[in-house]
């Protein structure tokens, strides 16, 4: 460690600090570094440290606030002892660097009811909305036009979803009919896939580096099932029932865990994994040959919420959203290479730690858990005031956003579950939030008809986004960080750009 | 009268006769046959009796079918498509609030076709100023007569204070005070209590506005932040304007309908003749600024040939900002 040796241990300038990584674990061992030293030199320390070839930037936290300058001026302002090891905990920043949406760069009419849903692809090339018009509708983003109108659902779109490979969407309407479209030439794909007796709540795809190419993806409802779909079969896998009131949010983890909420106040983790153990369901056996048979088992029941369970989010989620794509914009030949490279992505986002799961509900509050780990919550976040509509991590897995109706969204710590900040500003609900790719700006929809884009550096209101005349229902950052969709009430879709 | 329960006795020591099941379910199943006989059999008025028994009792049975029956309307409810869609995660939520909730889109179509907006009431009586005002006299000798009281409901601020007794030439009594007003939302068909906030305009004169003076056809302005409407930009609309539609001094409260954006009404003073609001006077500029101020030209004189060139904007709308 050439910056040991450097040091000047005797003139007292130099503190004694410890560099760790978001989880706790130390990077070497203690050193003297001076008090001259800022963010720039830490970030070498940590490069060479790490061994790393290309130069990564890296945040720096002191117990939870930002270093942005001098190390010995830091101490001082913040009057922390010398006398003890200074903890840095040094973040991984994406290389990468989005630019904010500062104005609208398209209205869209075409909608004839509101739109209750927006997605971007996972590649971010392509756009789609579902719509209370009961049409899904997909959209051109270089020419800001309409391409397609999906017809064929019989009441309101609720959720659209994109498979991690871009080749299929899925859309889940008011009447409990699911439908599979191509989204390359609008037409869908396959006859409905109906089973649920009440509405769509979500939709969420099998990762793609689980299964490549993508098939099968897991729908909840207001009837209080989960169920397992096949795209190539167009049929049911299975029925994940168990909950006694209607699911409201589904997520497929990166483990090959199915995780649901529901209002009965519980969040319940199912297992898909082949030939782990257990009872295998008897749907399963309706299953043609070629399908694998999955088994599955309640693995966890997950209970400490002290009313309904509105939504769920991983720490994994968006490098599971977007698959194989990433901000290089590369293109894979196969499936077997997208699945390689999703599951290299997979792995590096998650690290050695466990998959983390946080929830939130109408109790006001919030649960970190490591269903892998425990059963019991790692840290509960309260301070909500109001319940919490939307919870989402950084696509790095750093912060938690939860959007509130209490009209303000709350930044957490996302590995400890510790308050970050509050972004205040918003005069309605906050229905709806959503990252930009590099973890630095982060967007939310809300009833007061406005967006608003909040830097997390600074904890400050980076940019407002009026524009909308009505509530603003769905937004969505696209994964390539060019656009920023939106849609509400006012029956318009909003391109916004940087 | 049976002399005790000795049938209960009998079967509690030796059990059920072992055909008792058999026998029961016989005469239960031949009941429906026996009793059709009797009915067809029974003559006069207890054939009269029975029939009408005996067809309440059928009644009643298809009332109770039905009772249980799946209604097609709820299930209609379901499956038909519609309108107000709302995100999944709002489905749950606010399904009977929704309907009282003043949109956003509802203000919006009101802007479409504002040229046609006319104020609630166009035609007002006007009240002379003997009857709006009552002579107090006033001095030792009751000699002095230039005190007047208020005989009209009115709105008096929150952070009013009277004058001395003695010089307030106004009198605004405190039965004839009111603070909140029932205004009507047209589209929505639902009327809300809101708080007064002021009088943008008496028809009777500028005076009356000043003083605060509620009389039919007046145009105040009203609290509606509890509605949660926002602006475009995002900002809550608190105030809103409203035309009162009754005699608040006969009936004790103030009921009011919504009004258009923008108003502009004359000034004047008109003495006898009903002052025709419609013809002359209110019409709708556009919503937006920057558009060509709609104005229809007023016909200088045309109240009784008084010269009433001056115009007052009656408001800005509140949610244009």
């Amino acid at each position: 460690m050439e910056v040991e040796g450097d040091k000047e241990m005797d003139n007292g300038n130099s503190v004694m600090c410890q560099l760790a990584d978001p989880e706790g674990n130390p990077l070497g061992t203690a050193m003297y570094l001076p008090q001259n030293a800022g963010p720039k030199e830490l970030q070498q320390i940590v490069n060479t440290l790490l061994n790393n070839e290309d130069k990564l930037p890296y945040a720096f936290y002191i117990s939870d606030h930002e270093l942005l300058v001098e190390l010995g001026n830091y101490l001082q302002k913040n009057k922390v002892s010398v006398e003890k090891v200074v903890q840095i905990v040094y973040q991984p920043q994406a290389i990468f660097r989005i630019r904010p949406v500062n104005r609208c760069s398209a209205t869209i009419a075409g909608h004839t009811e509101s739109v209750l849903s927006v997605a971007f692809s996972p590649d971010g090339q392509q756009l789609a909305s579902g719509s209370g018009d009961t049409t899904v509708r997909l959209w051109d983003i270089a020419t800001q036009t309409p391409m397609f109108t999906c017809t064929g659902h019989k009441n309101w779109v609720l959720c659209i979803a994109w498979s991690p490979d871009g080749k299929y969407l899925v859309s889940g309407s008011k009447a409990g009919e699911l439908q599979c479209w191509n989204p390359q030439t609008g037409k869908p794909s396959g006859s409905p896939l109906t089973g649920h007796k009440k509405w769509i709540t979500g939709i969420s795809w099998e990762p793609v580096h689980l299964q490549s190419p993508c098939r099968r993806f897991v729908s909840s409802s207001k009837d209080g099932d989960a169920r397992v779909w096949d795209v190539t079969l167009s049929k049911i896998v299975l029925c994940l029932s168990g909950h006694t009131l209607a699911v409201t949010c589904v997520k497929w983890g990166g483990d090959g865990f199915i995780y649901t909420g529901s209002q009965d106040c519980t969040i319940k983790v199912w297992e898909t994994k082949q030939g782990k153990l257990i009872r295998e369901l008897k749907l399963a056996t309706n299953c043609i040959s070629g399908v694998v048979v999955v088994r599955l088992s309640l693995v966890l029941n997950l209970q400490g919420h002290g009313h309904w369970v509105n939504s769920l989010a991983l720490s994994t989620e968006y490098v599971l959203r977007t698959g194989a794509f990433d901000h290089t914009g590369k293109k894979c030949s196969s499936p077997e290479e997208m699945k390689e490279v999703a599951l290299a992505r997979y792995n590096k986002m998650r690290g050695d730690a466990p998959e983390r799961l946080v929830s939130g509900s109408d109790d006001f509050t919030m649960f970190l858990w490591e269903p892998s780990v425990s059963k019991h919550p790692k840290a509960r976040m309260t301070g909500h005031q109001q319940l919490v509509n939307h919870v989402y991590f950084s696509p790095d897995g750093q912060w938690v956003a939860s959007a509130s109706f209490d009209k303000s969204v709350k930044l957490w710590n996302g590995v400890t579950g510790k308050f970050v900040a509050v972004f205040r500003g918003h005069v309605g609900p906050v229905y709806q939030i959503s990252w930009s790719a590099d973890s630095r700006l982060l967007l939310s929809g809300s009833k007061d008809s406005t967006l608003k884009i909040w830097d997390i550096r600074t904890q400050k209101l980076k940019q407002d986004l009026p524009g909308h005349a009505d509530e603003v229902f769905a937004v969505d950052w696209s994964p390539d960080g060019e656009k920023v969709a939106s849609g509400g009430r006012d029956r318009v879709m909003k391109l916004w750009m940087g | 009268m049976p002399q005790g329960d000795y049938i209960e006795l009998h079967r509690k020591r030796n059990g059920y006769r072992l055909d008792y099941f058999e026998r029961k379910r016989k005469k239960e199943a031949r009941e429906v046959h026996t009793r059709s006989k009797k009915a067809q059999n029974t003559l006069g008025i207890k054939g009269k009796m029975l029939a009408k028994k005996r067809y309440a009792e059928k009644a009643q049975m298809k009332k109770t079918l039905k009772m249980h029956d799946e209604t097609p309307s709820r299930r209609k409810v379901d499956e038909d498509v519609q309108e107000g869609a709302i995100p999944a995660y709002l489905l749950d939520r606010e399904q009977t609030a929704r309907a009282k909730i003043l949109s956003n889109t509802i203000k919006q179509k009101r802007k479409d076709k504002n040229a046609k907006w006319a104020v609630p009431l166009p035609k007002v009586r006007p009240v002379a100023e003997d009857e709006m005002f009552k002579v107090i006299r006033s001095g030792k000798r009751k000699t002095k007569q230039w005190k007047r009281m208020i005989t009209k409901a009115t709105f008096v601020g929150p952070s009013f204070t009277r004058k001395p007794p003695k010089y307030e030439r106004f009198i605004r009594p405190s039965g004839l005070r009111f603070t909140k007003a029932n205004v009507t939302h047209p589209e929505l068909k639902c009327s809300f209590n809101l708080e007064i906030i002021g009088v943008k305009k008496n028809p009777n004169g500028p005076m009356y506005s000043s003083l605060g003076v509620m009389t039919k056809g007046t145009i105040i302005e009203v609290n509606v932040s509890e509605l949660g409407l926002v602006t475009p930009a995002g900002k809550v609309v608190w105030g809103k304007y409203a035309q009162v539609t009754n005699d608040p001094e006969n009936d004790g409260c103030i009921n009011a309908r919504r009004c258009p954006m923008k108003i502009v009404i004359p000034t004047g003073n008109p003495t006898s003749a009903p002052i025709n609001i419609h013809s002359i006077s209110f019409f709708v500029l556009q919503s937006d600024p920057s558009e060509e101020v709609g104005g229809v030209a007023l016909e200088s004189g045309s109240v009784n040939g008084g010269p009433y060139d001056a115009w007052l904007p009656l408001y800005e709308d509140a949610s244009n900002d």
